[in-house]
């Protein structure tokens, strides 16, 4: 690319040149392509280095993936090393922890993704249907603002909130006289203090998206539903949740093809050696095999098997979307 | 998925608002209305009370706090916990490298964001469809943990304030954001004058699109500032020195795993009490301090998130 930066220092007008010459012939792609690089070479330049971070840090780690099939030596790296073929694999899916762990990763994910669906849209219907005021705007900037609260912080608050000596659910629980509770220490509270502590956190985000896809339902069909005597349900029914409904498939699409790459940081920080056996999941457990116990080619071969069954979750699930709804990620 | 934003836009309400006099509520709308709102009440309290409850608990005594006595309102109001945590060398030592973090990964993320955005955003530009696919690709599929490690164990970034800006210097989703921007907001037009005026790629992207994409710089700084305040993950594996923590993994070994830098190791009884009671009122007065950045700033830029946020939605 040097070389065009030298030869071409002042890029040409061919719109120009071409409407002159009055060429009706197509250009070919090698022609368009050489064009479009004399043309814009500032362009290509300009995206070197963004270019060299995503091979660098995206594309080069997929290629240092190889190590989930070696032995890693970390004095030989990650091309020089042993080939090992599955093994890794094979021991992985013979460990007993293999099963905890996957039941554990889909059970949460699965959670999440059918809890933090509907209500956002339920918040963002709802929003709708009140005028503009200060109401309104008072519900979207306090429900908003969770979003914006760091992992450690929400995590902190559900574990204060939640004590049993300093927490007011225990206190409020108190008051119907039900005993103390150790939410934290108890494995079958851990999912859903999970999912719900989620859903206070990024339900008012997820329904800003909604709200904008409402905005853009055409007010005529309104309109029209109430000039035919719709009721406000009605219309929600029959107007509302329809024009949401490309939005909507969209956005469960992306959250059943994330199902399995469950958030690290949270299920890391909510997790304490008395809920382990519910809150260890897929990626927690890499983070401790690869650099806790610093077995990289064994938690690599994890975080391998992780992202294929995503990739493969996400293709199928698009590929089902398509054929009901007529909508997918990509065509 | 398009989405247009007409109406929205113009006035900021339903049109069919304006025509609400046409034809009357009915009883069982109306009815329906109440239940939304009072709805939409509860929703407010669940999301203010945990917020309020943290806030009225770090301004309260710590033997209050200690014994639960405090809700919504600060009991026996006191700023002890706050003096003592901007007291504390390690907390301070943790909000100023979240501080150099913020701005200088901020700083080099929206550079080059633009960088790739913009030439990305551009019709005549051969092979930016390839681009385009590769980088969504990311968004699908990583190498994984590891092996991200190891390149930047490669690089020798490990342990160096370089690991917490450079591998995550460039969101997807902001690129879509800032493309989507670039392509909907600079007509041809403006750069087909431009042209023939004789300016080149570089200094039409500077003088007339930068100027004119100031909204959507703003709101893809902000994101990059607010993930790069309350990230957590690339300081657990990449950082060592203490030295270098960031105040989100500070926070973490003081609320979560317990280790306050308490170096009184006192024997008299009433003392440790007093202790640990300062030590339970700190915990809520450390959210508040880590959070409070975010969230001076969030009503100011909330609404300019939420356009971004619906940029995103458009899709390009």
């Amino acid at each position: 690319m040097s070389g065009t930066i030298e030869v071409k220092p002042a890029p040409p007008a061919p719109v120009v040149k071409q409407a002159v010459a009055g060429v009706r012939r197509r250009p070919t792609r090698r022609a368009a392509a050489g064009r479009s690089f004399g043309r814009h070479w500032q362009l290509y330049l300009l995206m070197v280095l963004p270019i060299a971070y995503f091979v660098i840090f995206k594309y080069v780690p997929i290629s240092n993936a190889v190590i989930a099939f070696k032995d890693y030596s970390p004095i030989k790296g990650p091309w020089g090393s042993e080939w090992v073929g599955f093994r890794n694999f094979e021991l992985f899916f013979q460990n007993p922890v293999f099963w905890t762990l996957v039941k554990n990763t889909f059970y949460l994910a699965a959670y999440t993704v059918l809890a933090s669906f509907p209500i956002p849209i339920i918040l963002a219907v709802a929003l709708n249907e009140i005028r503009v005021g200060v109401f309104k705007k008072t519900v979207q900037l306090v429900t908003y603002a969770p979003y914006f609260i760091s992992t450690v912080v929400v995590v902190s608050m559900t574990i204060l909130v939640l004590s049993p000596q300093l927490g007011f659910v225990n206190d409020a629980i108190g008051l119907f006289g039900i005993p103390k509770v150790d939410f934290l220490g108890n494995p079958d509270y851990f999912r859903h203090i999970y999912v719900w502590s989620d859903v206070w956190q990024t339900t008012g985000y997820s329904a800003v998206i909604y709200l904008a896809a409402l905005a853009g339902i055409d007010p005529a069909l309104h309109e029209s539903a109430r000039i035919d005597g719709a009721s406000r349900v009605q219309r929600i029914w029959n107007v509302d949740l329809p024009g949401i409904m490309p939005t909507a498939v969209i956005i469960l699409i992306l959250g059943v093809g994330n199902i399995m790459s469950i958030g690290f940081e949270k299920a890391f920080l909510l997790q304490n050696p008395l809920n382990q056996s519910n809150a260890e999941i897929i990626a927690t457990y890499v983070y401790k095999t690869g650099l806790l116990n610093a077995d990289f080619s064994m938690a690599t071969a994890i975080g391998l098997f992780n992202s294929v069954v995503n990739l493969v979750l996400l293709v199928v699930v698009n590929f089902v979307a398509k054929r009901i709804t007529g909508n997918g990620l990509w065509s | 998925m398009s989405v247009t934003l007409q109406g929205f836009r113009r006035t900021g309400r339903r049109p069919e608002e304006s025509r609400r006099t046409a034809i009357e509520e009915t009883r069982t709308d109306k009815i329906f209305l109440v239940g939304v709102k009072i709805m939409l009440w509860l929703a407010l309290i669940v999301v203010a009370v945990p917020l309020i409850y943290i806030v009225a608990n770090s301004f309260s005594s710590a033997s209050a706090v200690s014994a639960g006595r405090v809700l919504l309102w600060p009991i026996e109001p006191s700023i002890k916990a706050y003096q003592e945590a901007f007291g504390d060398p390690l907390i301070m030592k943790g909000y100023l490298n979240s501080f150099i973090y913020a701005i200088g990964g901020t700083l080099i993320s929206v550079t080059l964001t633009i960088a790739i955005a913009y030439p990305l955003s551009r019709k005549t530009l051969f092979g930016r469809n390839v681009v385009m696919s590769a980088l969504i690709f990311t968004m699908l599929f990583s190498g994984g943990l590891i092996p991200t490690y190891l390149v930047v164990q490669d690089l020798g970034m490990l342990n160096t304030r370089w690991a917490m800006v450079i591998p995550s210097a460039i969101g997807v989703w902001q690129v879509i954001i800032a493309r989507t921007f670039f392509r909907s907001t600079i007509p041809d037009e403006l750069y087909e004058a431009a042209t023939i005026d004789g300016a080149s790629d570089l200094r039409f992207l500077w003088s007339i699109v930068l100027p004119l994409s100031k909204p959507v710089i703003a709101v893809i700084a902000l994101m990059y500032a607010i993930f790069q305040w309350n990230s957590y993950f690339d300081a657990l594996i990449y950082l060592k020195d203490p030295g270098l923590y960031p105040l989100q993994i500070v926070l973490r070994n003081v609320l979560i795993l317990n280790t306050l830098s308490g170096s009184t190791t006192t024997t008299n009884l009433a003392q440790q009490l007093e202790q640990q009671q300062l030590a339970n009122v700190l915990k809520y007065a450390l959210i508040v301090i880590s959070s409070l950045p975010v969230l001076v700033i969030y009503p100011f830029v909330a609404r300019h998130f939420t356009k971004g946020v619906m940029v995103g939605a458009v899709k390009g």
